[in-house]
């Protein structure tokens, strides 16, 4: 899969200065130390800071509801962690959040959508547009971001209501903040 | 409650090695159970880890999110280096999220250990065969998936090295404990997960 930069939005392409490196500075000043991750374009630049940052675990999983059960061992032994994931993933972990909502687990995951604005491929549609309805439905608070600087204020929200409220959060970077795959 | 298993099932099990009764070889595996943060898989784990531990905070096991208890594991150990993190969970439970192994293999937690009481059956479902009775052997999946230390334990003088494995080294390590399947112990634990998050993590960081 390849990072298409929005024409919409005209995210930032050129690498050391984007909206995704300062989402991971903001991660990292909130303490969060443990990364889960399948690999995906829409979180290629967190993902390799994280790979390349000793202060962090990095994980990769073999599918999203392993993340969801890695977030919750980290919570109890005091850690903070965040799984990236595409919304695809998300129908992955249904019945993993279980955990996170009967424990009472704070939970952040940042969410690359497809399926949604200007998407191409029909494959997507179904997961993409039931993404928010299976995450709500499992307790997970949704934030959608549509712009870089929506990116980083959402995601600075989001940690706020999990660390601080002890809530269940998903953002969701949309299609309009990511670009569409082009089919 | 599950269901007794039948009495030819349960010899047909020990003729492939299936022989061992949990409520001796578990604790004689695990030992001083305060050693460890332990997380237990479903079912008869949960109850093999409560009859031990006296339904210890230092523990948390599962009821529900079947598949969760390695990569709760995973999380756990960075988390606390300074602890052993020991995860006891079923064959059934493993092979929901088989893949755990494959992500826990790549990290390779110096401080994680991974006990699966495998009596080849679904014993809460009420004794149905799994994959492990038809020719699966999670062992080799766990040695395949990158992790080194790893023993298949089918007899009582196999238990002491086990032992050995799970409480020492440096890297993670994987026992596979073979049982006959008959039930685990009758304990009544506290079932509510978010209770025993806060008791567990009172716990572990007192």
């Amino acid at each position: 899969m390849v990072t298409q930069p929005s024409e919409h939005t005209g995210a930032a392409s050129e690498p050391g200065s984007s909206w995704q490196d300062q989402v991971y500075d903001l991660l990292q000043r909130h303490n969060v130390t443990q990364f889960a991750y399948v690999p995906d374009a829409g979180h290629k630049r967190l993902i390799e800071r994280s790979l390349a940052d000793a202060g962090v675990h990095s994980v990769a999983l073999t599918t999203e509801e392993e993340g969801v059960a890695l977030l919750a061992g980290a919570d109890l032994g005091g850690a903070r962690g965040v799984l990236l994931m595409q919304s695809s993933g998300v129908g992955n972990c249904i019945n993993m959040l279980s955990l996170i909502k009967g424990g009472g687990f704070p939970f952040l995951t940042l969410v690359s959508m497809r399926g949604d604005f200007g998407e191409g491929n029909p494959w997507q549609f179904p997961m993409g547009q039931a993404t928010q309805p299976v995450l709500e439905a499992m307790g997970v608070i949704c934030l959608r971001a549509d712009t870089p600087e929506e990116a980083l204020a959402t995601v600075g929200a989001a940690l706020t209501m999990a660390f601080q409220a002890g809530n269940a959060v998903a953002v969701l970077f949309t299609q309009k903040l990511l670009g569409a795959k082009k089919f | 409650m599950a269901m007794q298993p039948d009495a030819a099932s349960v010899a047909e099990s020990m003729g492939l090695g299936f022989v061992l009764d949990r409520l001796q070889a578990v604790p004689a595996l695990i030992g001083r159970h305060e050693d460890f943060l332990i997380v237990a898989g479903l079912a008869g784990t949960s109850r093999d880890v409560a009859a031990l531990t006296g339904d210890g905070a230092h523990t948390y096991s599962m009821a529900g999110a079947m598949g969760g208890a390695c990569m709760i594991g995973l999380g756990l150990a960075p988390a606390r280096p300074d602890r052993r993190v020991l995860v006891v969970t079923g064959d059934g439970e493993l092979l929901m999220n088989i893949g755990s192994l494959a992500a826990i293999g790549v990290v390779n937690p110096a401080n994680l250990s991974i006990v699966c009481v495998d009596n080849g059956h679904y014993g809460e479902t009420g004794y149905q065969k799994s994959h492990t009775s038809l020719g699966v052997d999670l062992e080799k999946v766990a040695s395949g998936s990158g992790i080194k230390r790893s023993l298949t334990i089918q007899t009582e003088a196999e238990i002491a090295g086990g032992a050995r494995l799970i409480r020492e080294g440096n890297g993670t390590a994987f026992v596979l404990l073979r049982v006959k399947p008959t039930e685990p112990p009758d304990y009544k634990r506290d079932l509510n997960p978010a209770t025993c998050r806060v008791r567990f993590r009172t716990a572990c960081h007192s």
